[in-house]
């Protein structure tokens, strides 16, 4: 039976719910691992998970310097979604989205995903045709996508601004009925447990200070709670990356930025879908707890300070007004800024790196939320065989040398205009 | 003057407070007319009309009365308000009493009194926190379970009407910015004005005094409030002192810049005309002294949470300062020695105070005595362990507790009341001073948080240091001012502080779970028990971070202001460390929550994004133009005649119309919006063959170029024409999308890689008209329009430029084609452009001319096989687009050495070709995928996809579309599938040759 | 807001500014002779400190002048400026280096 279920809900009810077992355990680092994890977010975790669950390797730390789930996991805008044009990231974020559909029984621990669609907003021809590329690219490559018309976002979302009044008018929309949210704490506490239950040490406040190094080889990770050898060792620190990589006298294609997010306070459903516009940079979904949650543009300069500042906050909120008028007298919560690894073609750097047994899994910009399960479910693989997976070919350090960017934006080397 | 029976306001004391008794105000709630006083807030209104039961609580929709006083209000949430002005989750605290004002109570159904959601309360041993991760897992899915979660979720409801009020945004500078107008801000405030300094007071309430306007307080032997008026009046007589009231300093941000939010009209029924509702301030001070006073706590025990419960503080200020009782007969239970002071202040306002419950084992000194001889029965050692009622209190349980506050000792003794006071002592409001990156020690001797060293320039001052004496509190408000002042190289006079007779008090005893079986709030308005916070720890939710998102602990619209304290240091309690190692959950902005309105202020609607018209927009509306969006421009799309409408058969005639009458007659069309840049310098072709792809150097004067850029890394960034226009001087033109990054990055160039080049450039696009006059007629018209200026095909060949004049405005005239035909620009001083249109316009009348809009343009773009926007999508190279050709391998530019990598050499790469529908007819839509075979099932593998189409070319008198396509050229001749299934559209396409239009140009050098 | 000290125009809020990018980035001097690590290096490899960083901000909303700036990626603390040659770690004069922690501007 299922430790976590209505019936065990309702028996613990009426003894006072004394029975419940912690989530996850609080061990001891042990002195050698087969694999060393260093991060204890979404990605970090479910790699931990996968590597246990289908490699079949249990001897696995996951080092988190502060709390789990207390980076980028917990500070997104949850949207999680595939609607992706080029071949290296939607067959990824594709799978990533297969395996949301069933991480809540997978894991016995209710993620809250919630398939409510989510809707990119066209505000000219030009982009209406860039959307019908990207959504016939998808539905080619088997993945849900519908083209809306004007009159078709109006009925599904009357609340948005379809009066003369607006400064760019709404033309359509791409729709991926499948993408949705999901419960952004939930899916770190849920993959977590998983991996305590199948072995695996998450070791929390422990921060990784330095590398021992043997050939092209790292032996050990030195820890603020000791030394810990490894065979293999994979880091799932976005945002951080860069500087970790500095202590191997590595450098990467990556610059830190902070990403603001926002909550308003809560509200009965108003808006029961996943929006973006398509006239300025700012995405909104209503939590189940009623609050909307809606995030824009990174702060632009290099950041590692988790918190931005106003021009961006009255930018982004700019956007959102004038994408949904009637927000005006709702007033914002709280807000808070999270650390992206902006990589230099806006797409996520999933592979080995130039040292022998260390994997990357960085460069995830503004999307980690969404690729959280696909992330562990590649990197897992790439660790246990020492070579990605063909849904992660693509996305490997070596594209930027080779010439073969995975640009989506077509932005080009600028990591914050991604 | 006759007042109707219900206009009565039964706990209104007969005199006192700060109300107008002389302007009382009509008010609804929930439907019911009632009244108040000028002064009230809606809180003391419903508590002086006897109303106490004001909500419901978030999960169990728990009967709640008002608890506070002020923001930290977690139960008293109302939807004000109507119409496009409806404001869910508003605090009846903070909103001051105007006429008219009409409330509703929130998150119930049907109503207040009979809350059917009130059944969650049943299932409550089911719903602790974190239930729904463990179940709603199966059939039928969580969407479905969700559906009804969230409809018993959120709290108020918002509105789809549209807001129809206004806010402004300010910016200001100043010395020393003083956050909160009680005593410690006021005395910072006076001793940083003294020295000379600009001083910028701001307080959230409509006057200044904090705390001084709800206690029975003496200064210098006179009421406090007379103190408080006399340092306004001085402040007022300072030139470089601002005080600003109803002004909430919310965030603090990098650069020592704070963001306030200032209401103008929220005291008021609507905003005055052309007034706005709320200002947005951006400070920027050289120091701040954060002046931002303390919370009180409540203490956590057994239905802690029923109307009738109150915050000590609150029950004082509704007598003092509104003159309403919150109740007839009380109970004052505190850990600290405001109990005294509660019931002392009670018992003057005429309320039965049964007893006071001291939580301490002895209690203390002076405010106790005082109590005693009012009469008062004050027990120590002892805590309330419950409260009864079913809507509101009607009695509590109190019994005797262990000197360590774990265990009740003694026999239980019930007490009637309607009003129960309680203290679990004060909170320093340290949000501010975390947000410029302090970080909050503990202090045990107050039980709380305390600001920790600065990060920015600012330092805490009175309640919000952890201060709580109000002679403290004005010595050091002073010292903080004064001390900013100094910092900033102002001399500070000594300013007097007043005397205080407070009373002197004891040391507060922490007591964070009182003893006793059932439901503990922690977090009132999320409805977090202690025993959620328990079982959050045995399940290994152990980080204050973890405890706020597994119980929600701290999330709601009072952000934990009176519970987060609480909750922490029971998790310290269970986890058995020190208050100190557990720590506390960041403070993030707002201190409270803001409107987005505020934050938005003026860009939004029309004003979201400036909009660019050009010279000739009038003419273009007065002559039938269909207008559209092109970035930031508006641009005529197509031209309507008489009779048109917008229908698409209209628009379709209409498009077909210009583009025949201008390749068989001559038509013009408004290019003002490309990019225009002025480049001057002995080094200009040097730097213009570094930045194209192409070579410059042998450019003559009075000729013109196309060029192409690419970005450094080898990818196609832009492409238009540059002319030499003299010996060291050229004029670009970019496209209208890039116009802006491409003047920037050549300024990086410039400036940041080859400061060397001696070269300026500078932006014209705004003092430029353009227009480009197309068509086998087109030298007539140019002809008939120029003055002196010889326009045949020898004195001006194809890409030849000249300076000449029309309608007497200096011109120049670029030989230059985007259309395929015989064609001009025209680029005049912006200032003359409708004139020199009109004229061109007048002169062609003859030739049959007509205007064409960016559609016709489009078309015979496509016809021509030129790339536009939908080629240059970031991704594509030079040899993809066909144009490898241009590259110079004499020099070195932009990007040469990027281009040669293995991914730009593999031959898969799709390259631009023309498609042509095999049938003929069918329209192959921009967007649609290229693929060999239209049976294959996904994942199918793409070739390409089309990235230009005319739906009919009236040239060629069929769909024409361009795209890129596996093996590009070499594939002309071959059938593909254009794919599109969003519209279940396969249509079969041959590869053709781009340029559908006179490939050899002779139309062009005709 | 972070505040930069432009070298022509004075303290101003980042608002005005647009981000460039890495300061530290030499674009090869002989672009035929660097070698494709070179290039690779100059185009995407980022030092990526957590700390003080170059880098170069347009005052575009301005003067349009390219600055150096010196600032903490941690806190946002702008701890100097200059034009974009100057190396502002080395402490090269720069016309306008500000003095930001005696005016109080420090972030």
């Amino acid at each position: 039976m299922a430790e976590y279920s209505a019936f065990n809900l309702l028996r613990n009810a009426i003894s006072g719910h004394k029975d419940w077992r912690r989530a996850w355990r609080d061990p001891e680092p042990k002195k050698q691992y087969d694999v060393i994890i260093v991060g204890a977010g979404g990605h970090g975790l479910a790699s931990a998970f996968y590597l246990a669950k289908n490699h079949g390797i249990r001897n696995i730390a996951v080092l988190e310097k502060g709390y789990l789930g207390g980076g980028n996991t917990g500070r997104n805008t949850t949207i999680v979604r595939s609607n992706y044009m080029l071949e290296e990231n939607a067959h990824f974020y594709e799978k990533s989205l297969q395996l949301w559909e069933q991480l809540s029984q997978e894991l016995n621990f209710n993620v809250m995903f919630s398939q409510r669609g989510v809707t990119n907003l066209a505000h000219s021809d030009n982009q209406m045709d860039a959307f019908a590329r990207r959504g016939n690219t998808m539905r080619m490559n088997g993945i849900d996508a519908e083209l809306l018309d004007r009159a078709q976002v109006r009925r599904e979302m009357p609340y948005l601004d379809f009066s003369d009044n607006a400064r760019f008018p709404i033309y359509g929309g791409l729709k991926q009925p499948r993408g949705g949210t999901a419960r952004h704490d939930a899916v770190a506490w849920g993959l977590a447990r998983g991996a305590d239950r199948l072995g695996v040490d998450i070791i929390q406040n422990c921060e990784v200070i330095g590398f021992k190094q043997k050939g092209n080889r790292i032996t050990a990770v030195e820890t603020s709670r000791g030394e810990i050898g490894c065979e293999r060792i994979g880091f799932a620190v976005a945002g951080h990356t860069g500087h970790l990589a500095a202590k191997l006298g590595m450098k990467l294609p990556i610059e830190s930025h902070v990403l603001q997010a926002f909550v308003s306070e809560p509200l009965k459903t108003l808006i029961d879908t996943v929006v973006t516009y398509g006239a300025g940079h700012f995405y909104v979904s209503q939590s189940d707890k009623g609050g909307l949650v809606f995030g824009g543009d990174i702060d632009m300069y290099n950041s590692y300070a988790q918190r931005g500042n106003t021009p961006m906050i009255e930018h982004v909120v700019s956007a959102g007004l004038a994408m949904i008028p009637s927000l005006s007298r709702l007033r914002i919560l709280r807000h808070w800024g999270g650390i992206m690894d902006m990589s230099m073609d806006g797409s996520p750097i999933i592979g080995k790196s130039p040292i022998d047994n260390l994997y990357l899994n960085c460069g995830w910009c503004y999307g980690g939320f969404k690729a959280t399960p696909g992330s562990g479910w590649v990197f897992a693989h790439t660790i246990a065989n020492d070579q990605p997976h063909a849904i992660n070919a693509g996305l490997t350090l070596d594209r930027f040398e080779r010439g073969r960017m995975v640009d989506e934006r077509g932005a080009g080397p600028y990591p914050n205009r991604h | 003057m006759i007042f109707n029976r219900r206009f009565d306001q039964p706990f209104r004391l007969a005199e006192g407070g700060e109300i107008d008794r002389l302007a009382p105000v009509s008010f609804r709630f929930d439907g019911k007319t009632y009244q108040g006083y000028l002064g009230d807030t809606l809180a003391s209104a419903l508590l002086a009309n006897g109303v106490r039961l004001v909500g419901r609580s978030f999960k169990y929709h728990r009967p709640r009365g008002i608890y506070s006083a002020g923001p930290e209000e977690p139960n008293a949430l109302v939807e004000l308000r109507t119409g496009g002005r409806h404001e869910p989750n508003t605090r009846a605290t903070m909103i001051e009493l105007f006429a008219g004002l009409d409330a509703r109570s929130q998150n119930r159904w049907p109503n207040l009194l009979l809350d059917v959601m009130q059944l969650n309360a049943l299932l409550s041993p089911v719903f602790v926190a974190g239930f729904y991760y463990k179940t709603f897992m199966g059939m039928p899915g969580w969407r479905f379970y969700e559906h009804f979660i969230r409809k018993a979720a959120g709290m108020g409801s918002g509105t789809t009407l549209s807001d129809p009020d206004s806010y402004d945004k300010m910016h200001t500078h100043c010395d020393v910015l003083v956050i909160g107008g009680g005593p410690a801000g006021i005395a910072a405030a006076l001793a940083a004005g003294r020295s000379g300094a600009r001083v910028m007071l701001l307080e959230e309430s409509d006057a200044l005094g904090g705390r001084l306007r709800s206690e029975r307080r003496n200064l210098n032997g006179e009421p406090a409030m007379r103190w408080v008026r006399g340092a306004a009046a001085a402040l007022e007589a300072l030139d470089t002192v601002t005080v600003m009231t109803r002004t909430t300093g919310f965030g603090y941000y990098d650069g020592n810049v704070i963001a306030a939010v200032e209401r103008i009209s929220d005291h008021l029924a609507t905003p005055p005309e052309h007034a706005v509702r709320q200002r947005l301030w951006h400070i920027r001070a050289g120091r701040v002294v954060i002046a931002a006073g303390a919370t009180e706590r409540p203490l956590v025990f057994t239905g802690n949470d029923r109307p009738g419960v109150m915050l000590a503080s609150a029950a004082r200020t509704y007598v003092n300062r509104f003159a309403v009782q919150p109740g007839k007969a009380a109970v004052v239970f505190a850990n600290n020695d405001d109990c005294y002071q509660t019931a002392l202040d009670l018992h003057r306002a005429g309320i039965e105070v049964q007893a006071v419950v001291d939580s301490r084992p002895d209690g203390h000194g002076a405010a106790k005595q005082q109590a005693e001889t009012a009469g008062i029965e004050c027990v120590t050692g002892a805590a309330v362990i419950a409260s009864h009622g079913y809507l509101g209190l009607n009695s509590v349980d109190i019994a005797p507790i262990s000197a360590d506050g774990l265990t009740v000792t003694g026999p239980v003794w019930q007490l009637s009341c309607d009003l129960l006071a309680i203290s679990g002592g004060w909170s320093p409001n340290v949000h501010l001073h975390s947000h410029a990156g302090g970080r909050p020690v503990y202090d045990p001797g107050i039980a709380a948080f305390i600001p920790g060293p600065s990060r920015q320039a600012e330092r805490s001052a009175g309640a919000g240091a952890g201060t709580l004496g109000l002679a403290d509190c004005l010595r050091q408000g002073a010292e903080v001012g004064a001390e900013a002042a100094t910092l900033l190289g102002f001399t500070p006079p000594a300013i007097e502080i007043p005397t205080s007779d407070e009373p002197a008090t004891g040391p507060l005893k922490a007591l964070w779970r009182v003893p006793g079986p059932g439901k503990k709030y922690v977090d009132l308005q999320d409805d977090v028990t202690s025993s959620d916070v328990e079982l959050a720890h045995r399940e290994g939710y152990i980080s204050v971070e973890h405890l706020k998102r597994y119980t929600t602990l701290g999330m709601g619209t009072d952000q934990g202001k009176t519970s987060n304290m609480n909750g922490h240091a029971i998790m310290a309690e269970e986890r058995g460390d020190s208050i100190e190692d557990v720590g506390t959950t960041m403070f993030r902005p707002p201190y409270n929550p803001i409107s987005l309105g505020a934050i938005a202020g003026r860009d939004i609607g029309m004003h979201f994004s400036p909009t660019r018209r050009s010279a000739m927009h009038d003419w273009h509306a007065e002559n039938g133009a269909v207008f559209v969006e092109a970035g930031q421009w508006m641009r005529p799309q197509i031209y309507r005649r008489d009779g048109e409408s917008d229908v698409k058969a209209d628009m379709d005639r209409a498009i077909s119309r210009e583009v025949t009458e201008t390749r068989g007659g001559v038509g013009m069309v408004d290019v003002s919006t490309l990019g225009k840049i002025d480049i001057q310098g002995p080094d200009s072709a040097e730097f213009l063959n570094r930045l194209y792809i192409n070579g410059w150097k042998t450019l003559p004067v009075g000729r013109a170029r196309y060029g192409l850029m690419l970005r450094e890394d080898g990818i196609v960034f832009d492409d238009g024409t540059t002319s030499r226009v003299g010996e060291n001087r050229y004029f670009m033109t970019t496209t209208t999308a890039n116009a802006g990054p491409v003047m920037s990055h050549m300024e990086e160039y410039l400036q940041v890689h080859w400061p060397e080049l001696n070269v300026k450039v500078v932006s014209v696009t705004e003092q430029w008209a353009a227009m480009a006059l197309a068509g086998p007629k087109s030298r007539d018209v140019l002809a008939a329009a120029v003055e002196g200026l010889d326009v045949s095909n020898e004195a001006l060949p194809f890409m030849g430029v000249r300076e000449t004049r029309i309608a007497g405005v200096k011109a120049r005239v670029f030989r230059i084609s985007f259309s395929g035909e015989l064609a001009y620009e025209i680029n005049v001083p912006a200032d003359h452009g409708r004139a020199v249109w009109e004229r061109v316009m007048a002169v062609g009348a003859e030739h049959g001319i007509i205007p064409y809009g960016t559609e016709a343009m489009a078309i015979m773009r496509i016809e021509k096989g030129h790339v536009a926007g939908g080629e240059l999508d970031g991704r594509t190279t030079a040899d993809d687009l066909g144009l490898g050709r241009m590259s110079s391998s004499k020099k070195e530019y932009i990007g040469r050495r990027m281009a040669d990598r293995e991914g730009f050499l593999d031959p898969a790469r799709p390259k631009f070709v023309g498609l042509v529908p095999v049938d003929g007819k069918s329209r192959a839509r921009v967007g649609s995928v290229l693929v060999a075979d239209n049976t294959m099932q996904p994942p199918v593998p793409m070739l390409g996809h089309i990235s230009s189409s005319a739906y009919l070319s009236p040239t060629l008198g069929h769909p024409i579309s361009l795209g890129l396509v596996e093996g590009g050229m070499s594939r002309v001749g071959e059938t593909v599938w254009a794919m599109f299934p969003l519209r279940d559209e396969a249509i079969e396409v041959r590869i053709v040759d781009p340029v559908f239009y006179d490939k050899d140009g002779e139309r062009l050098h005709a | 807001m972070i505040r930069i000290n432009c070298p022509y125009c004075g303290l101003r809020g980042h608002d005005e500014f647009s981000y460039i990018g890495d300061a530290t980035k030499q674009r090869p001097a002989s672009p035929a002779d660097a070698t494709a690590a070179e290039w690779h290096d100059f185009v995407y490899i980022r030092d990526n400190p957590r700390g003080p960083h170059q880098e170069i901000w347009q005052h575009i909303q301005g003067c349009r002048a390219f600055v150096r700036v010196l600032r903490n990626t941690l806190t946002h603390e702008v701890l100097a400026t200059g034009l974009p040659q100057d190396d502002l770690l080395a402490g090269a004069s720069g016309p306008a280096k500000t003095e930001e922690a005696k005016t109080g501007e420090a972030s």
